[in-house]
């Protein structure tokens, strides 16, 4: 038996990005930006429910996010996560990998105990890789990142393969430990569709909250009673419900400010067009021998 | 209490060598030193590592920190974070320097949430400069640049309140060079303190690979993408490569299309270099693969698209059809050779 918290994170699909999503402090304009399922985070959130597969237990995935973060919350409800918790509110807007792992350890703290927790190595929006780290130090557990495989696991241990620079090693850890995966080192399984049927109507308090605004006749206590009742209401908790210090929550808690933020330009082009030519050939190898560049 | 005006690299021993980007960190923060008149320091960590703090002296530092003992044979986060956290705590050094590889991006971030201090990961660049952030003046900040949002943008990111501000660095981004008049050696030893965390987490065994592609360290790279159309035609790089003696590389979209295997991929999720020679053929030069090659001396482009970006980092251009132009260009080589 294992009880296991995975981190996720919605991120903006980053395929696609210019400076016209910037905002002025240089933080990005997310509400412009397609939100998706962080890949890595899907593969961690696979390894926990494959070790509940195994040996039982529970899966516990965290966000925190804005309103519409809940949409991935429902995504591993369909994958099968057993319970989710949103962790939102105005003041953790901003958050750098500093204030986002105070935050996140608070809330894994308050969702009771664990034995392991999942993250994905990184998010495809900031590309650090450090919310896995910082939230291990937090929580004063040992971590193990970079995971390719679990090799096996005992009671006490687990024997992990992980990837290093030039090559590979594998590390003995003792539970409770965190953990943070690569993206091929696991196939997400597809959502259930018994699951869809059963969670497609979860709602956080901020879905809830959306759905009452403008509506004189609904009430969200109300409605948070009704979908309590009906297994359907995803917990949220804010800063206030962690007791946190807001010192350390948002762009208040983050260290690391945006300076300066230039869009990348194009190099200048000032090449020579050589022709396809045998004689367009020779002139530019002739010109590359006499400069030495082939070594 | 004064801040004391300290630059620290972090040595990151591999295979009982210091890394390459540990090298390029100490040239990188010699001329940072330089202009702010800070003592540049390494930190090496590790089993009979002695050499390793001796040989850092080339590259410029003043001094050298070495914690040595055997259980610290292998790298493993929790003994090695625990000596920088007591370091950092006690000295409070004004910047410290981390390779963007794994083992830096393991403990950097433990490290920096330990200290609070403020951390940005994989930078390709960094200056010293005085800046006015929201009103106010602050001297001599580190600032810490690097690709965000798939490499379309180019953040600056300042730490202007915490005591210690850190850093990663992207391997091959910068050059590494000795230095032609080195300080005498002074290395201060610290004994290492064993604690019961260190073996919640032990290395079983590690394996290198052997031969393994060392695209960084090749003058010559011939490199193919998604334009190449085919595994077939991919082979016509291969050989292009071959005859000039360089290694083979690709962009994403080759790796994605299986022409090539992804230990040879250029470009921002791959490998950045600086080789002699880069010629890029079939590839249209998004900016992740122009952030990976684009310091190269020489850069030729062949593309069927007369308007491919490639062409705009390139120093010669070539239009056509790259399964005609590859063989012509062996050919027109091996003659010249005779």
């Amino acid at each position: 038996m294992f009880r296991s918290i995975v981190m996720v994170k919605q991120v903006p699909d980053t395929a696609n990005i210019s400076g016209s999503v910037m905002k002025e402090d240089g933080t990005v304009n997310r509400s412009k930006l397609p939100a998706i399922f962080n890949n890595e985070d899907r593969v961690a959130l696979e390894f926990a429910l494959q070790v509940k597969d195994k040996f039982g237990g529970t899966v516990t995935a965290i966000t925190m996010g804005p309103q519409r973060a809940s949409d991935i919350l429902r995504e591993c409800l369909y994958m099968g996560a057993d319970s989710v918790y949103l962790i939102s509110d105005r003041k953790f807007a901003g958050a750098d990998t500093l204030a986002t792992s105070y935050v996140l350890s608070e809330a894994i703290k308050k969702t009771g105990e664990y034995d392991l927790v999942f993250a994905g190595r990184q998010a495809i929006d900031g590309d650090t890789a450090q919310v896995g780290p910082q939230t291990a130090e937090k929580l004063n557990l040992p971590q193990v990142t970079y995971v390719e495989e679990i090799l096996e696991m005992t009671d006490t241990h687990a024997k992990i393969r992980r990837k290093i620079d030039g090559g590979y090693e594998i590390v003995k850890a003792k539970f409770p430990f965190l953990l943070t995966v690569l993206k091929d080192a696991a196939e997400p399984r597809p959502f259930s569709a018994k699951r869809v049927m059963a969670y497609k109507g979860a709602k956080s308090l901020m879905d809830l909250e959306k759905l009452t605004e403008g509506n004189s006749l609904l009430y969200t206590d109300t409605l948070r009673h009704e979908y309590e009742e009906k297994n359907l209401f995803i917990p949220t908790l804010t800063m206030d419900e962690l007791k946190l210090d807001a010192d350390r929550c948002g762009i208040k808690g983050s260290p690391t400010k945006v300076h300066k933020v230039d869009s990348v330009i194009l190099g200048g082009g000032n090449h020579i067009m050589v022709e396809p030519t045998r004689e367009g050939l020779e002139k530019l190898i002739d010109q590359l021998l006499a400069d030495h560049i082939f070594g | 209490m004064k801040k004391k005006n300290e630059i620290w690299v972090f040595i990151e021993v591999r295979n009982g060598k210091p890394a390459d980007v540990s090298l390029e960190l100490l040239s990188k923060g010699y001329k940072l030193a330089a202009t702010t008149g800070s003592t540049l320091k390494s930190i090496v960590i590790g089993e009979k590592v002695r050499h390793i703090a001796e040989e850092s002296f080339s590259y410029g530092v003043s001094e050298s920190i070495l914690v040595e003992a055997p259980e610290l044979k292998y790298f493993r986060t929790l003994p090695y974070a625990r000596i920088l956290n007591a370091l950092i705590v006690e000295r409070r050094p004004r910047i410290v320097l981390f390779g963007a590889t794994v083992i830096g991006r393991d403990i950097a971030p433990r490290v920096a949430s330990f200290t609070k201090s403020g951390l940005t990961a994989d930078c390709t660049d960094l200056q010293i400069s005085d800046v006015k952030y929201l009103n106010q003046e602050y001297k001599e900040l580190l600032l810490q640049i690097r690709p965000a949002f798939g490499g379309n943008i180019i953040a600056t990111i300042i730490t202007p309140d915490t005591e210690t501000q850190m850093a990663t660095v992207r391997e091959g981004v910068m050059e590494s060079h000795k230095i032609d008049n080195p300080n005498p050696v002074v290395i201060e030893t610290i004994p290492f303190i064993k604690a019961d965390e260190d073996d919640l987490v032990e290395v079983v065994e590690q394996h290198y690979e052997e031969n393994k592609v060392n695209l960084k360290a090749a003058p010559v790279i011939v490199s193919g993408g998604y334009g190449l159309g085919t595994k077939e035609n991919f082979k016509l790089v291969e050989e292009l490569a071959h005859t000039l003696g360089g290694e083979v590389a690709g962009s994403r979209a080759a790796v994605d299309a299986g022409f090539i295997i992804s230990e040879r991929q250029v470009g921002q999720t791959g490998v950045t270099v600086r080789p002699k020679l880069y010629i890029a053929i079939g590839i249209s030069g998004a900016i992740q693969h122009r952030a990976g090659m684009q310091e190269a001396k020489k850069i030729i482009a062949i593309n069927s698209d007369p308007d491919a970006p490639i062409f705009g980092v390139s120093h010669y251009g070539i239009v056509g059809d790259a399964t005609t132009i590859i063989p012509k260009f062996i050919e027109v080589y091996k003659s010249k050779l005779k």
